[in-house]
């Protein structure tokens, strides 16, 4: 009788386990359902092309603050803290090379990507899952209005457009932080350090790299953002909750896929 | 918030990060140097490069003239071939010596030329015939210990002569 017990417990247990995955994996195909139509409906988007630039406002402009902020105290410290270390081999001339290095190859689009999740992804899904809670989605429906072409896919392409940007002047604003601090605080010489800089950083391998992954980065988050609006059960419950979905999930997918670009950028080939 | 207020800070956010960009390109990156230029290609062969990597400098009297293009193995005399890139602004006799020099104790390595004194230029697809191989630090020890060795040999053998 206790095994019988036990084996249903058991059982109930493996159900449960088996639902959870599958449901993760139904919502999965749901959300890549969800990015092709997205993608196939763009046309409103794109002739219409002021209602992307008014999410470009949204998701980009309004983030210049804090992204400019942080990469200026982001390439402030890494100057800091390289200086401690290269200056233990006297290789403090180095310190341009290694701030504009782990700015544009990582830092730049990894930062920006999670502080553009916090900052723009879960607006975007507080936005669109309260337009589902408060029906205004059903209305448009209602008027024959598709509201994934009007509403959501502007916000894709919008924080699309945003992200590479954010993330370049991330990167920029880091270096001009690094020099701040390298060159006019500590004194390091300022030839040596754009000069070495420059001899190290290659447009291909090391900015366009950059680049691209800044991209991904915005496709995943925009994606997970207004996929997570979309999806929210319309209560104000449901939409707190996408809403932190939005952020744990979209900074794991940045994180998870910036090892895999790396690993296929940077390895394989030469080092710098 | 109107919409030209909108346009307006929306041009200046894309003409802020093209801005970034293209600083991150000039000022940052070595796209302004030989990505444009006219280049002309020689090789070299060497017993050894070291640790030279492709995209590494090619340097004449410290400037940078060129870049390595591309570096082979050759299975047939199993020796190197540096190919690189030199800017056509510079030209090069054709008895010019080609090194592989290292910048600093730990620098990276790069190939240095020094000009020779021969009137015909270098063209195109030249081969460099003066060639030196790069430093292999363990080579260099074992050397030196060697050198060492025979010397306190050599020191020794006449005390014990004396001593008979």
């Amino acid at each position: 009788m206790a095994a019988d017990k036990l084996a249903q417990a058991l059982r109930a247990r493996l159900e449960a386990l088996g639902g959870t995955v599958t449901s993760y994996v139904v919502r999965l195909g749901f959300a890549s359902r969800f990015l092709g139509y997205l993608v196939m409906h763009s046309g409103t988007a794109l002739r219409r092309f002021r209602l992307t630039v008014a999410e470009v406002y949204f998701a980009g402009v309004l983030s210049l603050v804090i992204i400019l902020v942080s990469g200026l105290f982001v390439g402030m410290v890494l100057a800091l803290q390289g200086y401690e270390t290269l200056q233990r081999f006297g290789a403090s001339e180095s310190l341009g090379v290694l701030v504009a290095l782990s700015l544009v190859r990582e830092l730049g689009p990894v930062v920006a990507g999670l502080l553009f999740a916090s900052r723009a992804g879960s607006a975007i899904t507080a936005e669109i899952g309260l337009m589902k809670a408060t029906e205004q989605l059903s209305a448009m429906e209602m008027m024959a209005v598709d509201p994934i072409a009007r509403v959501v896919a502007p916000r894709f392409w919008g924080g699309v457009i945003s992200m590479p940007l954010l993330a370049a002047l991330f990167s920029a604003m880091g270096i001009f932080g690094g020099y701040l601090v390298g060159v006019q605080l500590i004194g390091v010489d300022a030839g040596a350090f754009w000069s070495q800089m420059q001899a190290a950083v290659d447009w291909n391998k090391d900015i366009l790299n950059g680049v691209l992954k800044s991209v991904v980065f915005g496709i995943a988050v925009t994606w997970i953002a207004v996929f997570e609006g979309y999806d929210a059960p319309p209560t104000a419950e449901g939409v707190s909750r996408a809403t932190t979905r939005t952020v744990v999930t979209s900074s794991l997918a940045i994180l998870a896929l910036d090892f895999i670009l790396t690993a296929l950028m940077f390895t394989g080939g030469n080092g710098s | 918030m109107n919409r030209s207020t909108i346009d307006l800070w929306v041009g200046v956010f894309v003409a802020a990060g093209f801005g970034g960009l293209l600083f991150l390109a000039l000022k940052v990156g070595n796209l302004a140097s030989f990505s444009t230029a006219d280049t002309y290609q020689v090789n070299a062969r060497f017993a050894n490069i070291g640790g030279l990597k492709e995209r590494g400098p090619v340097k004449s009297a410290g400037v940078v003239v060129g870049r390595v293009a591309g570096i082979r193995f050759d299975s047939e005399s199993y020796e190197a071939v540096v190919y690189m890139n030199v800017d056509s602004k510079y030209q090069f006799p054709r008895d010019t010596t080609a090194k592989i020099l290292t910048s600093g104790i730990l620098g990276e390595q790069y190939v240095g030329l020094e000009a020779g004194g021969d009137g015909v230029m270098l063209k195109s697809g030249d081969r460099l015939r003066l060639t030196q191989s790069a430093v292999v630090l363990e080579n260099l020890i074992s050397q030196f210990l060697f050198s060492k060795a025979s010397e306190s040999k050599a020191d020794k053998e006449p005390a014990k002569e004396g001593g008979k």
